[in-house]
């Protein structure tokens, strides 16, 4: 394989793992945009979602003898809504009992109760998910249910193998990325999350339902992170319930890289950081350029464009409260 | 982890103390019925009982607590009764050396069977070898623990330390010597940065080259890691006509599954920490190799008794990889109090003369003969190549390295 094709491969790899972050990171900005939180529970949302598509799996009785088109078209579509559905679930509830009860207290106090909520939906999936009848225990990874045509399938462009995981994932940013921007642009939704990030309180008095928004940001960010869900278990073929800790802060990562708040940011800097990655791995020579110093690599970028531009890659949501 | 969430945000690290923290979840354990007014001693375990690894540590914690309760019903030392005291490692340098000092400050308890990592290893021996505790360890295969820094050189650091098991400086030169004997020349290897993982690398590599064999890459993964396209991709375009990886299966079974979506269509071969059935469920696929110390459990008879008692003592997890040699190791801890609680008035006070009494127990355990060298290593230097056959693991070939 010559240095080209390696540095497609390496590209494709970066892009399928940015998808990823990307999908993930959408969620920290939506939230941080509308109500200035960290939801640092959003990772373990993104582990909701996971375990929620392998619950529908579970329920609709272990399919696994499904052909490929019967499996991509219906049960990857059902695992999908059901992750959905369970993350978008959780995150309401956390949102509804753990957030706005705080919503104007101190800000480091929702900081906590994030944190907290973390803590408990990790340990709350590890010790009560194999207790539902006929669960396996969530103590340690679960594998996940593999979609004929998708798991385990490549082909090859050139000299570079292209899996069929990493096409899901891409096209499911790529499909995200598009509604995403229909919803906040063209939505009455949406454009009433615009006005309240720009300003809750006149918001309010132009008669927006800010608690309303403030779901709605929670909703999506939970949707976009259960789909993420469902990708991570198709690629690494397992899930545990500790997957969103680093995933998350992954993620995190790229919503400061791309510019908090900003939701083209965080698919930008998801996308920077996954393909910063690869590349490091592949192309920074020494030792210094083994996948062991990849974070490295990626948190060395993150601190330069902090240095030299605060606001992230693409500036990230300017409040002007004068 | 910690180091770049520091970078990151402290809260996050906060976040993750937490939520390391607390897993500990605590399984008490019941021994045989209580002899009256006997004294109690206590064999501790530390072992990972909750995470990743668990399914191997809850192995260990079983197989010595059927081999006190053995112990306890045939009255094996008169006047003394047994208990368990299991503590779990979370597979954690620092919370194994919780554990153990926990243990250190129980005054009952003369020896300890642990620990799964060699890298856990590392912080609990020197709390137990102050307080003069036997330590016996089933699986700790990292050749540094009973011989110092300097293999070449050895001295015994600890000499409250010894293993039941072999250790890597066999396991890696023992598979090199099997895939040169296939004709496989090209190997890349990756390990998990971990003490295992990296020593049986080294040892791999030295005696894979000495052979003839080519390392054509060395690269290293990050255990809290699930995407290895990056290193896998790197290491394919250097034609390895295997992988050699060292660490544990929950990377070794992604890791397979993931180099043979990627097009990298060659076997993965491992150390001891990869032969458990979870390899096989993360995505260990058939061809894919592993070593793993002494002779298959099943096809031994002395093991078969094992496997019988273990089957009636109705444990809910299986004894996994290392069950026989927690057994052995909890036997060879009990056949040294045999000797050093004879005259001891407390338990407190025959734990030296414990350690002592280990450098001459020799009996015919579950995995053949036990017995430690100068240096506290077990003198069994057989070993068996286990291959992926129809979803399983299957011995492929059993040897001793000479």
């Amino acid at each position: 394989m010559d240095l080209l094709s390696l540095f497609f491969q390496q590209l494709i790899n970066g892009l399928s793992l940015g998808s990823l972050y990307a999908l993930i990171a959408v969620g920290y900005t939506v939230v941080y945009g509308i109500v200035q939180l960290i939801n640092f529970a959003h990772g373990e949302i993104f582990m909701v979602g996971a375990f929620g598509a392998y619950a529908t799996w579970m329920v609709m009785g272990q399919p696994t003898d499904w052909n490929a088109p019967m499996s991509i078209l219906v049960l990857l579509p059902v695992l999908i809504i059901g992750g959905v559905a369970a993350s978008v679930t959780v995150a309401l509830l956390t949102e509804r009992y753990a957030y706005r009860p705080l919503r104007n207290a101190p800000r480091l106090a929702p900081l906590i109760s994030a944190i907290g909520v973390s803590v408990f939906l990790q340990e709350a999936v590890r010790l009560f998910y194999g207790t539902i009848p006929g669960f396996p225990s969530a103590k340690s990874a679960i594998p996940f249910p593999s979609i004929p045509g998708i798991s385990g399938v490549a082909f090859q462009v050139g000299g570079v193998t292209v899996q069929m995981t990493a096409v899901f994932t891409v096209g499911a940013l790529a499909v995200c990325a598009v509604f995403l921007w229909y919803f906040v642009n063209r939505t009455k939704t949406g454009r009433a999350m615009i006005a309240t990030s720009q300003d809750p309180d006149t918001a309010r008095l132009m008669g927006i339902n800010v608690d309303k928004v403030i779901m709605a940001a929670f909703a999506v960010g939970a949707a976009l992170a259960a789909i993420a869900g469902v990708a991570h278990g198709l690629r690494y073929s397992n899930i545990d319930f500790r997957m969103g800790f680093l995933a998350g802060l992954k993620a995190f990562t790229a919503a400061v890289l791309g510019g908090i708040g900003n939701i083209n940011g965080a698919v930008v800097g998801g996308l920077v950081l996954g393909v910063v990655e690869a590349m490091a791995t592949t192309f920074i020579p020494g030792q210094f350029g083994s996948a062991a110093w990849k974070d490295v690599w990626a948190f060395v970028l993150l601190i330069l464009v902090l240095v030299f531009r605060p606001q992230g890659l693409l500036g990230a949501k300017v409040v002007d409260r004068a | 982890m910690f180091k770049r969430s520091f970078k990151l945000a402290g809260v996050a690290l906060v976040a993750a103390s937490l939520a390391f923290t607390g897993c500990g979840s605590r399984t008490e354990a019941t021994t045989g019925g209580s002899a009256g007014a006997a004294k109690v001693a206590k064999i501790g375990v530390i072992a990972p009982l909750s995470g990743d690894l668990s399914a191997l540590g809850l192995g260990i914690r079983n197989s010595v607590d059927l081999a006190i309760r053995q112990a306890n019903e045939t009255n094996a030392i008169p006047g003394w009764k047994l208990e368990l005291a299991p503590e779990d490692d979370q597979a954690t340098p620092d919370v194994g050396k919780n554990a153990a000092t926990k243990l250190a400050s129980d005054d009952a308890v003369v020896g300890v069977v642990g620990t799964l990592n060699s890298s856990v290893a590392q912080s609990v021996i020197p709390v137990l070898d102050a307080a003069k505790i036997t330590q016996v360890s089933p699986a700790n295969t990292n050749p540094t623990l009973t011989k110092g820094q300097d293999v070449a050189n050895p001295k015994r650091p600890n000499a409250n330390y010894f293993r039941t098991c072999t250790t890597d400086a066999v396991q890696g030169p023992f598979a090199a010597q099997y895939l040169l004997d296939k004709g496989i020349k090209k190997v890349a290897t990756i390990h998990d940065k971990l003490t295992y993982g990296q020593g049986l690398v080294a040892a791999f590599s030295e005696a894979f080259k000495a052979g003839g064999g080519t390392i054509t890459a060395a690269e290293t993964i990050n255990p809290d890691d699930k995407d290895y396209s990056a290193v896998i991709s790197k290491v394919k375009p250097t034609g390895p006509e295997a992988i050699y990886y060292g660490g544990q299966y929950p990377q070794a079974g992604p890791l397979s599954k993931q180099a043979k979506a990627a097009g990298l269509n060659v076997p993965l071969m491992g150390g001891d920490g990869i032969f458990d059935p979870t390899f096989i469920k993360l995505g260990g696929a058939d061809g894919d190799l592993a070593t793993s110390v002494g002779a298959p459990v099943e096809s031994l008879d002395s093991a078969k008794a094992f496997v019988a008692a273990y089957g009636k003592a109705g444990f809910s997890e299986p004894y996994a990889a290392y069950g026989a040699y927690s057994f052995d190791a909890a036997n060879a801890i009990i056949n040294a109090l045999k000797v050093s609680l004879a005259s001891a008035t407390d338990a407190k006070s025959a734990r030296q003369a414990t350690i002592d009494a280990m450098a001459k127990v020799s009996f015919d355990g579950a995995t053949g003969k036990v017995a430690f060298d100068e240096f506290g290593d077990s003198v069994s230097r057989v070993l068996t190549v286990y291959t992926v056959t129809g979803g399983a693991w299957k011995a492929e070939k059993t040897g001793e390295l000479k």
